[in-house]
C-alpha cells in the first residue's frame, strides 16, 4: 500500500475544507472497502479523512415523522435501533443480511452506500476494467460474471452494486443529504447511483468533494410490513446473486399498493417501477405476483452465467409478495 | 410419517468426557482433550511467521500477471530507492540453486516435495500466471509491500492454453506407478458386460479446481548462519523439505533445521516446497539477514496448487434384481505443464462394489496453470461423487432402496479389481448402522413438501485406502517416571500431539499425564509425512515397537535390582542409578538409513498385494431446497465410520467432521475460477471463494465402529480423508430424492438445482 | 485552523488494559501493528481481505476486524486482544470451555473465533437482531441457530464449527446471561 498521511478533522466544515485543500484526499468511514481496496492498489487515495469521529453517528426522528441517520453510524447500530426495526423492518434486515458481524460493528451508512463492486475483474488490478480504467475495456463482459447484472447493464459494464442497505433506502425512497464547502443537497436515493451507460467509472452521481451527512426516510406507515430477502452462495457472509426489498398493502384481497426494490441485478439497486405499477388495484394472487415480477424482468438481459438470475429474480419476488401478503402485517 | 425437527439442542455431555488427570486404565480410547489447547486458546502457539527473530527483514513476492511468456527486461530501481529496502531479488542477481527434479524418483521420496519444475528466479521464462518474478526484502512489512509495487517488469507474452473442458480431446493415458496410488483398474470385459446388462445408468460429471485454503497462509522464515539453514515453515512433510532444500541449496541435509511445530492447517497444500519457501531462503542466503515471507491470500493461490478439476463418465449396468454386471469409471483430470499429478479420480471404484466386470481409467490434460496438487482425498474426493451418484440412480432406475443396493453389491472378503484379501471390511456394517440411527425407513416420498421447502434425504457411502510410512521414533524415560516421545511428526490439527501420548502411555504402562511428546522438528527423529491419512498408524507401528524395547531394558534393569517384570519405570531406574533410558525405533534409523527406506518400500509393496486396508464409511443426510429458488440448507447429517480403533474420539470425531464440513464446502460452493483467456484464477479470495460458514454446518452426528483393523499398527486405519469422501454425493442424492433432478456438476448452486 | 494530516502519527490507545503509545505509519493496519511492531501474535492474518475473521478483536469491547482496521483509527480506544482474554496461567472460561469441547484443530481461527464469541454474546445482550431472528420487533434469544448465524463471520477451514459452537453455548449457559 502506497504511504498515506491520516487526518481527524473536528467539523463537518473542516473534513469539507481537507477534501478539497489536500490533494488525493479521501473520506474514510469504517475502512471496510477502502482498505481492501487500497491494498489491492485499486484505490490510491494521499491522505484519508476520517468522518467517524464527526457529529453523523446519531440516528433522530425528523419533523416530518421519519428517521434521519448520520452517515457515520455504525450498520450495527442501525439494525440494532428499535425505530428502524419497528418502522422500518427491511431496512433492519438488509443490513443484518450484509457481510458478518464483525463488518457491520465497522462499517458507516455513508461507506456502505459508497462501497465498490464486487466484480472479479475490477478487484484484479491486472485485468481489464472500465470502472478502474476507462477505455480498457471489461474484462467481465466475456469472462466470470456470474454475479453480474442483468438490468440496465451496458457493453462497458455489467457489474452489480453489492450494497444490500441500498436497496431497502431505495424502496423506501429515502434521501441522501449532502455537503460540500459550496452547501449542502438531497439527493433521492433512486438518483444517488447510476447505470453504467458510457461511463461505469462514475458509480454515483456524489461529486469528489461531497460529504454524505446523512440519510432521511420517510414517514411510512406501509413499511412497517416490510420485508428483505437475499439469496446467495452460502447461508451467510456472502453478496446476493438477488435480493428483493418489498413492502406490500392489501385491502380486501386487492393490492392497494406495492413497493419493490432489487439487489444483486445491476449497477445501482433497482427500482421495479414496472411492477409497482402493474399490481395497483390487482388481485393480491400468486399469479399476479409472478405476472408482475415477469412484467419488471421483460427487459433483463443475461449472459450464458447470469441468465438463471432472471427466472430466479421472479420466484424471489413473487415468494417475498407472498410472504408479505399471507403475513398481512409486520415483519 | 413426520419429519425431523432441525436439529439445535446439543449432546447434553461430550462423548465419554474425560475424567481428568489421575485417571488410571486404559488411555487409548478416551476422549483426552488435547495437549495443545491452552497455547491455541490463548494464542501463545506460534505459527511459523510468528517466531520473534533478531534483525528480521520482510520479504514480499512480485507475481507475474501473465502465463506463459519471457521476462525482457525488469526494472527495480525504484524499488531499492525505497527507504527500507535491503534487497530486490529477481533472476538476474539471485542465487543459481540445483534444478529442481524433473520426476519422481523412487528411491528418494523428497524428490516428490517439488511444487514445480520452474527454477523459480533462476530463469526468465514464466510458466504459469502468478510466478514471482521477483522478491522485494526491505526492514518492515509496509516498506516491502509499497517497495514491491515499484517493481517493473516488461514480459514478451506467450497465449496460454487453459481451458480444460476445451482440451479434453488432447488427453493423455495415465499409467498406475508402483508406491503411488492406483489411476486405473480392470475386472473381465466390462464394456461387453455393459451393453448387455438390462437396466443401464450412464452419466457424465464435473468437478471444479479446489483450493486448501488452510486458513494460515503458507510463511516461511529463513535463517542462515554461514552455510547452516534454519527454516521456520508450517509444513506437513518435514523430511521431504529438509532434504529437499539441501538438495536445491546443495548443503548436506543435517546442515538444514526445519521447525515446524504448529500448522495452521495443510489439507495436501503443505506438503510440498513451493516458490515461496525457495525464495525465502535465496533472498535471506544474498541479503545475509533473517527473511521472512508470508504468502497473502493471493499469493497462495497463484503460488500453491491446488486440486484438479475434473470430467467423469460412470456407467453402470445390472441385472433387474440390482446385481451390478458392470461399473465403468473413466475420469480425465488435469496437470500444469510444470509438474502435478493425477489424482487417483477412479480409485472408489476399484473397491466399493463388486460388479461382475470392472473398467477404471484416467487420462490427464495439461495446461499452462500451476501444478495440480494433494487436496484431502486426492482422487476419492472428486471420484466418489461421480460413482455414488451414479449408483443412486442406479437404484432410483432399479426401484430398489439405494442403501439395499449398496449392500447387495458389497464385496465380501477380496478387491474385486486386484484380489487382495480385506484385512477386514466393515462398510455394510456401517451403512447399516447408519441406517437405523439416522431413521432411513422413515425417508419420506420423493419430492416431499415442508412449507417452502422440498425435503431430500441421501445417502452415500465412503472408502479410503490406509497408508503408512517411515517413522523414526525415540522413547525417553526418566528416573521421575516420566516418558517423552521424540518424532519430527506434524501436528496441522489431527491430534496427533495428544494420541501419541495416549498410544506411549499405554503400550509402556505409564499414566498418560507423565507422557510427553518432541515434534515438529527435522532435528528430532525423522517422522512420517501428514498424507494419506497415515500418520498416526505409522506413529503407532514405531510407538508399539519402541515400547516393547524399552519394556525389555527396563525389564533388565528391574531384574538385576531383584524386581519383577513391568515394574514402575521410575521405580527400575532409580533403585538402578540410571537418570534415563533411551530406545531409537524406525526403519532408517542409523547409518543406513537409504536401506533402511528402501526396504521399507518393498515392504509397503509387497503388503499392498497381499491386503486391501481401507477406512470406510456411511453418510445420511437430510437436505431442504427452496423450493422457489432453490437454496440448499443442510438439515440433518450422520455418518457411521470404521476407521479401525479409534485412539481419540474426541480429536478423531473432530477430524472426521472436518472431512464432512469440507466435502460440503465442494457440494455447496467451493470453485477456484479461472479466466481461459489469461490462464488466471479469478477468485484469489476467502470472499469469492466460498468454504463453509457456521451458517451452513449444523451438528453433524458422527459415529465410529472402533473395530480395530488387523493389519493395522495398534488397528488404526487414519481418520483424515475418509470423511470428505462421498459427502458431495450424498447431497447430490438428497437433492435428487428432494426436487427429481440429478445435479451432474460440482458445486450443487441453485441454478442447477433448479435451473 | 485547517486540520493537519499526519504521515506517521502518534498512536496512543489502551491495549489489553496497558496504556500503548508507538508511532506508526498511517497506512499500518491494526493487524500488522499488533502482529509485526508490537510482537503480539495472537491474531492472526489469514486473508487480510476481511473475508475470514482470524484477525477479530475487541475494540471498547466490540467485535471487529483488524486487517481492515487501519491502527490510527483506534486512538483513544481500548482493544483487547486474545492476549488480554485470558493466559495460559489463568485461561478464560470461555478459553476452557474450547478446549472441552475441541472447539479447534490447528488452532489458526481459534483466536478470532473466541474474541468474536465475546462480542458476539455482548451483542446478543444488548438486544441486536440478526439474519435469522423471528422478529425486528422483539429481543432476540439465543440459539444454535442465531449463534450459528452470528459467528459465520468467522470461517474455520479445519471444520471444528460443531465444537466450537458447542463451546460458545455452554460457556453461555453457565455465565447465565446472553438471554
Ligand atoms: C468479506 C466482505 C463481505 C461483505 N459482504 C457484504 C454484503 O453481503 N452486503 C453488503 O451490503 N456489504 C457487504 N460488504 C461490504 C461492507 O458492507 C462495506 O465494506 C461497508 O459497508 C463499507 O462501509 P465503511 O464505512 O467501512 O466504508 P469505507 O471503506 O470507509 O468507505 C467506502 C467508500 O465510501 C467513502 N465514504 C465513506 N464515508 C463517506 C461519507 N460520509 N461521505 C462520502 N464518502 C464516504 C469512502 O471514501 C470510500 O470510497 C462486505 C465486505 C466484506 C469485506
Ligand atoms: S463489469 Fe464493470 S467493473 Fe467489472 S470489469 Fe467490466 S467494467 Fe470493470
Ligand atoms: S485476516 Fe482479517 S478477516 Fe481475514
Ligand atoms: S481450527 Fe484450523 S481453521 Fe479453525
Amino acid at each position: 500500500m502506497k504511504p498515506i498521511s491520516y487526518a481527524v478533522p473536528a467539523s463537518i466544515d473542516e473534513a469539507l475544507a481537507a477534501i478539497v485543500d489536500l490533494p488525493g484526499a479521501k473520506f474514510l468511514g469504517g475502512g471496510t472497502n477502502l482498505v481492501d481496496l487500497m491494498r489491492e492498489g485499486i484505490e490510491t487515495p494521499e491522505v484519508l479523512v476520517d468522518v467517524t469521529r464527526l457529529p453523523l453517528a446519531e440516528i433522530t426522528e425528523t419533523p416530518a415523522g421519519g428517521l434521519r441517520i448520520g452517515a457515520a453510524v455504525r450498520n450495527t447500530d442501525l439494525a440494532a435501533n428499535l425505530a428502524v426495526r419497528q418502522r422500518y423492518p427491511v431496512l433492519a434486515q438488509a443490513v443484518l443480511m450484509g457481510a458478518s458481524g464483525q463488518i457491520r460493528n465497522m462499517a458507516t451508512v455513508g461507506g456502505n452506500l459508497l462501497q465498490r463492486t464486487r466484480c472479479l475483474y475490477f478487484y484484479d488490478a491486472a485485468a481489464a476494467c472500465n470502472k478502474r480504467d476507462l477505455g480498457s475495456g471489461c474484462g467481465a463482459v466475456a469472462g466470470h460474471n456470474r454475479m453480474g447484472a442483468i438490468l440496465g447493464a451496458s457493453e462497458h459494464c455489467v457489474a452489480v452494486h453489492p450494497s444490500d442497505l441500498a436497496v431497502a433506502l431505495v424502496m423506501l425512497d429515502a434521501e441522501v443529504e449532502v455537503a460540500s464547502r459550496t452547501g449542502t443537497r438531497r439527493i433521492p436515493i433512486q438518483d444517488f447511483h447510476r447505470l453504467p451507460g458510457e461511463s461505469p467509472h462514475l458509480d454515483t452521481t456524489l461529486a469528489a468533494d461531497e460529504l454524505v451527512t446523512a440519510v432521511t426516510l420517510p414517514a411510512e406507515p406501509l413499511a412497517a410490513s416490510s420485508r428483505y430477502r437475499k439469496v446467495r452462495d452460502r447461508a451467510s457472509y456472502a453478496f446476493a446473486l438477488v435480493s428483493v426489498a418489498a413492502a406490500l398493502e392489501v385491502t380486501n384481497g386487492t393490492v392497494s399498493q406495492a413497493r419493490v426494490a432489487l439487489g444483486g441485478v445491476a449497477h445501482k439497486p433497482w427500482r421495479a417501477t414496472t411492477l409497482e405499477q402493474y399490481l395497483a388495484g390487482r388481485p393480491a394472487t400468486d399469479e399476479e405476483f409472478a405476472a408482475a415480477a415477469r412484467a419488471e424482468l421483460a427487459q433483463a438481459v443475461g449472459t450464458p452465467s447470469t441468465e438463471f438470475k432472471i427466472e430466479l429474480a421472479v420466484r424471489t419476488i413473487t415468494a417475498t409478495l407472498r410472504r408479505l401478503r399471507d403475513e398481512g402485517g409486520a415483519a | 410419517m413426520t419429519l425431523a425437527p432441525e436439529r439445535t439442542a446439543r449432546p447434553s455431555a461430550p462423548p465419554e468426557a474425560d475424567a481428568g488427570p489421575g485417571r488410571t486404565g486404559p488411555a487409548i480410547g478416551r476422549a483426552v482433550d488435547r495437549v495443545d489447547g491452552l497455547a491455541k486458546t490463548t494464542g501463545t502457539a506460534r505459527f511459523s511467521a510468528e517466531y520473534p527473530i533478531p534483525g528480521l527483514t520482510h520479504a514480499v513476492l512480485v507475481h507475474a500477471p501473465i502465463a506463459r511468456g519471457r521476462i525482457r527486461s525488469i526494472d527495480v530501481a525504484q524499488a531499492e530507492a525505497h527507504p527500507g529496502v535491503v534487497l530486490v531479488l529477481t533472476h538476474l542477481n539471485a542465487p543459481r540453486l540445483t534444478p529442481p527434479p524433473t520426476r519422481m524418483n523412487p528411491m528418494d521420496l523428497s524428490t516428490m516435495a517439488a511444487g514445480s519444475s520452474i527454477a523459480f528466479l533462476n530463469t526468465d521464462e514464466v510458466h504459469v500466471d502468478g510466478q514471482p518474478v521477483a522478491a522485494v526484502v526491505a526492514e518492515t512489512l509496509e516498506s516491502a509491500q509499497y517497495a514491491a509495487s515499484l517493481v517493473r517488469v516488461d514480459y514478451e507474452t506467450i497465449t496460454p492454453t487453459a481451458d480444460f473442458e476445451a482440451e479434453l480431446p488432447t488427453a493423455k493415458a495415465v499409467r498406475s506407478m508402483p508406491v503411488l496410488p492406483p489411476t486405473g483398474g480392470k475386472r473381465g470385459d466390462a464394456r461387453a458386460a455393459y451393453t448387455k446388462a438390462p437396466v443401464q445408468v450412464d452419466l457424465s460429471f464435473t468437478t471444479p479446481q479446489h483450493n486448501h485454503n488452510a486458513l494460515e497462509p503458507h510463511a516461511t522464515t529463513a535463517v542462515w548462519d554461514g552455510k547452516k539453514l534454519t527454516v521456520y515453515e508450517g509444513c506437513q512433510n518435514i523430511d521431504w523439505t529438509q532434504k529437499f532444500l539441501a538438495k536445491r541449496f546443495d548443503v548436506p541435509a543435517s546442515d538444514v533445521h526445519v521447525v515446524s511445530k504448529y500448522v495452521g492447517g495443510g489439507f495436501g497444500g503443505k506438503s510440498k516446497v513451493w516458490a515461496a519457501t525457495l525464495i525465502t531462503c535465496m533472498a535471506a542466503q544474498v541479503a545475509q539477514r533473517p527473511v521472512r515471507l508470508a504468502l497473502t491470500r493471493e499469493g497462495v493461490y497463484r503460488t500453491v496448487g491446488g486440486r484438479t478439476p475434473t470430467r467423469q463418465r460412470v456407467a453402470i449396468g445390472a441385472s433387474r434384481t440390482g446385481q451390478m454386471e458392470a461399473l465403468i469409471h473413466q475420469a480425465t483430470s488435469r496437470k500444469g505443464r510444470v509438474g502435478g499429478e493425477a489424482d487417483q479420480i477412479i480409485s472408489c471404484s476399484l473397491d466399493l462394489y463388486d460388479a461382475a466386470t470392472i473398467l477404471a481409467e484416467q487420462k490427464i490434460v495439461e495446461l499452462d496453470l500451476m501444478t495440480n496438487t494433494a487436496m484431502r482425498a486426492p482422487g476419492e474426493a472428486q471420484g466418489s461423487f461421480a460413482v455414488e451418484s451414479a449408483v443412486d440412480e442406479l437404484a432410483i432406475e432399479l426401484g430398489l432402496d439405494p442403501v439395499e443396493l449398496r449392500l447387495l453389491n458389497q464385496p465380501v472378503d477380496k478387491s474385486p479389481v486386484h484380489g487382495t484379501r480385506y484385512s477386514h471390511r466393515r462398510l455394510a456394517q456401517a451403512l447399516e448402522q447408519g441406517r437405523d440411527l439416522f431413521g432411513w425407513a422413515d425417508r419420506p416420498a420423493p419430492g416431499t413438501r415442508d412449507g417452502k421447502d422440498l425435503v431430500g434425504w441421501g445417502v452415500a457411502a465412503a472408502i479410503h485406502p490406509a497408508w503408512e510410512f517411515v517413522a523414526n521414533v525415540q522413547l525417553t524415560v526418566d528416573a521421575t517416571g516420566s516418558a517423552t516421545l521424540a518424532c519430527a511428526f506434524h501436528e496441522m490439527g489431527m491430534g496427533t500431539a495428544t494420541v501419541v501420548g495416549q498410544m506411549v502411555a499405554d503400550c509402556l504402562g505409564v499414566p498418560l499425564e507423565r507422557v510427553s511428546a518432541l515434534y515438529g522438528d527435522s532435528d528430532l527423529p525423522m517422522g512420517p509425512g501428514a498424507g494419506g491419512s497415515g500418520q498416526t498408524a505409522s506413529l503407532a507401528a514405531s510407538i508399539e515397537k519402541a515400547c516393547q524395547a524399552m519394556r525389555k531394558r527396563l525389564d533388565a534393569l528391574a531384574s538385576k535390582s531383584g524386581m519383577p517384570d513391568g515394574s514402575d519405570p521410575a521405580e527400575v531406574l532409580t533403585r538402578a542409578g540410571e537418570q534415563s533410558l533411551t530406545v531409537e525405533v524406525g526403519a532408517d534409523t542409523g547409518p543406513k538409513a537409504m536401506w533402511g527406506q528402501v526396504r521399507f518400500l518393498s515392504k509397503m509393496v509387497m503388503d499392498s498385494r497381499r491386503w486391501m486396508k481401507a477406512a470406510t464409511g456411511a453418510h445420511y443426510c437430510e437436505v431442504r431446497v427452496d423450493a422457489d429458488t432453490g437454496e440448499l440448507r443442510i438439515r440433518r447429517w450422520l455418518s457411521v465410520f470404521d476407521v479401525g480403533r479409534v485412539v481419540n474420539p474426541k480429536t478423531t470425531h473432530s477430524q472426521l467432521r472436518g472431512g464432512i464440513v469440507m466435502g460440503l464446502g465442494m457440494a455447496m460452493g467451493e470453485e477456484t475460477l479461472i479466466d481461459t483467456r489469461t490462464a488466471r484464477i479469478m477468485n484469489p479470495s476467502l470472499a469469492e471463494y466460498h468454504v463453509p460458514v457456521h451458517a451452513d454446518v449444523p451438528h453433524l452426528d458422527v459415529h465410529t465402529l472402533d473395530d480395530p483393523d488387523p493389519q493395522m499398527p495398534l488397528g488404526i486405519l487414519g481418520a483424515g480423508e475418509v470423511g470428505i469422501v462421498g459427502v458431495g454425493a450424498a447431497v447430490a442424492n438428497a437433492i435428487r430424492h428432494a426436487t427429481g433432478r440429478r445435479v451432474t456438476d460440482l458445486p450443487l448452486t441453485l441454478d442447477r438445482i433448479v435451473g | 485552523m485547517p486540520v493537519q494530516p499526519r504521515t506517521t502519527p502518534e498512536l496512543r490507545f489502551s491495549l489489553n488494559g496497558a496504556p500503548t503509545a508507538v508511532e506508526v505509519d498511517a497506512g499500518v493496519s491494526l493487524l500488522d501493528l499488533l502482529r509485526e511492531h508490537l510482537d503480539l501474535s495472537g491474531t492472526k492474518k489469514g486473508c487480510n481481505q476481511g473475508a475470514c475473521g482470524v484477525c477479530t478483536v475487541l475494540v471498547d469491547g466490540r467485535r471487529v476486524l483488524a486487517c481492515l482496521t487501519l491502527a490510527v483509527q483506534v486512538e483513544g480506544r481500548d482493544v483487547t486482544t486474545i492476549e488480554g482474554v485470558g493466559t495460559p496461567d489463568e485461561p478464560h472460561d470461555l478459553q476452557r470451555a474450547f478446549i472441552g469441547a475441541d472447539g479447534f484443530q490447528c488452532g489458526y481461527c481459534t483466536s478470532g473465533q473466541i474474541c468474536s464469541a465475546l462480542g458476539m454474546l455482548r451483542e446478543l445482550d444488548e438486544g441486536v437482531p440478526s439474519a435469522v431472528s423471528e422478529s425486528m420487533g422483539a429481543a432476540p434469544g439465543r440459539s444454535n441457530v442465531e449463534v450459528r448465524e452470528r459467528m459465520s463471520g468467522n470461517l474455520c477451514r479445519c471444520g471444528a464449527y460443531n465444537g466450537i459452537a458447542d463451546a460458545i453455548e455452554s460457556y453461555a449457559d453457565t455465565t447465565g446471561s446472553h438471554r
